[in-house]
């Protein structure tokens, strides 16, 4: 017992996990959209604090930040030619997919760390869109349909990847905006924060925001999915009242 | 989906200047319109079919105070229109996640149009041939002249039509009618009109509020019917669709006083075939990006 203190000590001023925290703070952890809403930038604000053992690192630091939005179940179908029309044959499922994504890096993606680690830890947008779970694979068939995945999301704005996305203030102390398009959908938002050094992560933290949308296009929304009965004989209602109005105002008799 | 608001309206009064000046839904026109525009298909037939409830509820009651509507027969036609329709929003459903929606509105617009369009265009071709040529058209039904299918099983007798026939091809009619509707979002009127005219022979003072009163009703269980099960009626645009509607109409009626009916029809029918030659394209031609994305389901 009395050997064995001073090797758990020896184990523990070995270990450089602990080395760096990261210390991270979202400029706003509810967003609330209404029906003008045209987009808008949440920012993500950062410290790095080092404790007294470790030494500076002569590299620098690194940091990526994803920020994945609410899960959609989502088929890509693709229109191909049979006889004299183009019609939609093959498709692809992609059971739970983030509706949005997108990724802040310091520095382009591939400087930060290697090809593997960025497989493996699901690094970067191809990373993320490459990842087994994203959808099934079917021996390279699938891969057209992430691609296309991919190019429609970014036509809308809802993939990105920013490699200038984050700036460091000092060296220690770091800002990214993270981009919400019009068209992002509301609900839950996780933000992911890793800090890199010389290709290795050094420390992950994880928080989250929500988008929320307000005001009347959003009251017709939750009544047209959750009341649609009562939806659907309001709009009929509505219908038959302009018919009358017309009638009795355009009377020729 | 942001559109414009005035664009709609535009839209809507245009549409409803040309269904007033021919005297028809408009629901055709506007449905393919809304889809060119950028609208997903499902809700544009979905919301179209308010509209089309609106302009003949209009219609109709304006037939009832000039008591210019058979209520029988009309009883007959709603009733094959309500099982039209609900097979109608049942097959929209079932297509529409097999994801072929878009191909079967396309392809049955295309269908419709084309053989509607030609028939229309034959029709006004000829009767402008035989007034250029000092003869009248005749439409008058003569003792014994019938369709044999007019003599099936089922007959009954509809008084303010002058009609006894067998209700099965009413039936048959209006279920199809119905079907093509919901599945369409048009009210079918330049269907029922020249059918009940032509074929049953329906005296012309009862076939347009008699057409309209099975419009109003069938398109009313569509669209409930498309509210519940596909949750694509959207009322905001609905409302827009409506107001450009009722009063583009009302212009386009009076101008259509002072035009000659085959002028009339004869340009319908190029409408027609202009349409759904533009869909035919929208088929047949290589597609800038063939990849498309659907959202099946939102996970929170």
């Amino acid at each position: 017992m009395r050997a064995l203190g001073p090797l758990l000590f020896l184990v523990a001023s070995l270990a450089p996990a602990q080395a760096e925290t990261l210390i991270t703070s979202l400029s706003n952890h509810r967003v609330l959209i209404n029906s003008n809403y045209t987009g808008t930038q949440i920012a993500v604000f950062g410290a790095i604090e080092r404790d007294a053992q470790t030494v500076a690192r002569a590299t620098g630091y690194d940091v990526v930040v994803t920020v994945r939005g609410p899960r959609q179940f989502l088929t890509v179908r693709e229109r191909e030619r049979l006889g004299p029309v183009w019609i939609n044959q093959e498709q692809q499922k992609f059971p739970s997919v983030p509706a949005y994504i997108s990724v802040m890096t310091s520095r382009p993606i591939a400087e930060i760390t290697s090809d593997q680690l960025r497989q493996r830890q699901k690094v970067g947008l191809e990373a993320i869109i490459n990842a087994n779970d994203f959808t099934y694979a079917r021996d390279g068939a699938d891969k057209p349909f992430r691609e296309a995945l991919h190019r429609l999301k970014a036509q809308e704005g809802l993939y990105l990847e920013d490699e200038r996305g984050v700036t460091f203030l000092t060296p220690s102390i770091f800002r990214a905006g993270i981009p919400l398009p019009a068209t992002a959908p509301p609900g839950n938002y996780d933000v992911d924060v890793t800090l890199f050094a010389d290709t290795v992560i050094l420390a992950r933290t994880s928080t989250d925001f929500e988008l929320v949308k307000t005001g009347f296009e959003e009251r017709i929304g939750v009544v047209a999915r959750d009341w649609s009965l009562f939806y659907g004989l309001a709009t009929a209602v509505i219908a038959i009242f302009f018919g009358w109005l017309a009638n009795v105002i355009f009377r020729r008799d | 989906m942001p559109v414009s608001v005035l664009l709609i309206l535009g839209m809507g009064a245009a549409v409803g200047f040309i269904s007033g000046l021919f005297g028809i839904g408009g629901g055709f026109l506007m449905t393919p319109l809304l889809i060119f525009l950028g609208i997903p298909p499902a809700v544009a037939v979905a919301t179209q079919s308010a509209q089309i409830v609106a302009s003949s509820t209009t219609s109709v009651l304006g037939a009832l105070r000039r008591n210019a509507l058979d209520h029988k027969l009309g009883a007959i036609l709603v009733a094959g229109g309500f099982v039209g329709s609900a097979l109608g929003v049942w097959f929209f459903a079932a297509a529409r996640r097999a994801g072929q929606l878009d191909l079967v509105i396309v392809i049955s617009y295309v269908t419709l149009f084309t053989i509607v369009g030609s028939l229309m265009l034959k029709e006004s071709i000829r009767e402008f041939w035989h007034r250029r040529k000092g003869g009248t058209v005749r439409l008058r039904r003569k003792a014994g002249e019938h369709a044999p299918y007019l003599g099936w099983p089922l007959r009954m007798r509809f008084y303010r039509s002058k009609l006894y026939v067998s209700v099965i091809p009413i039936l048959g009619l209006s279920l199809f009618i119905g079907f093509a509707g919901a599945l369409l979002g048009i009210g079918g009127g330049f269907i029922v009109v020249p059918a009940l005219l032509y074929v049953f022979r329906v005296p012309t003072t009862v076939v347009v509020g008699t057409s309209q009163f099975q419009i109003v009703c069938t398109t009313l269980v569509a669209l409930i019917l498309h509210a519940v099960t596909n949750q694509a009626v959207d009322m905001v645009l609905a409302i827009l669709l409506i107001v450009g509607g009722v009063f583009g109409a009302q212009f386009g009626a009076r101008m259509g006083r002072h035009l000659r009916a085959e002028l009339f029809r004869f340009l319908l029918a190029l409408l027609l075939l202009a349409v759904g030659l533009r869909f035919g394209l929208e088929l047949v031609l290589k597609p800038e990006e063939p990849f498309s994305i659907s959202v099946q389901e939102v996970r929170s």
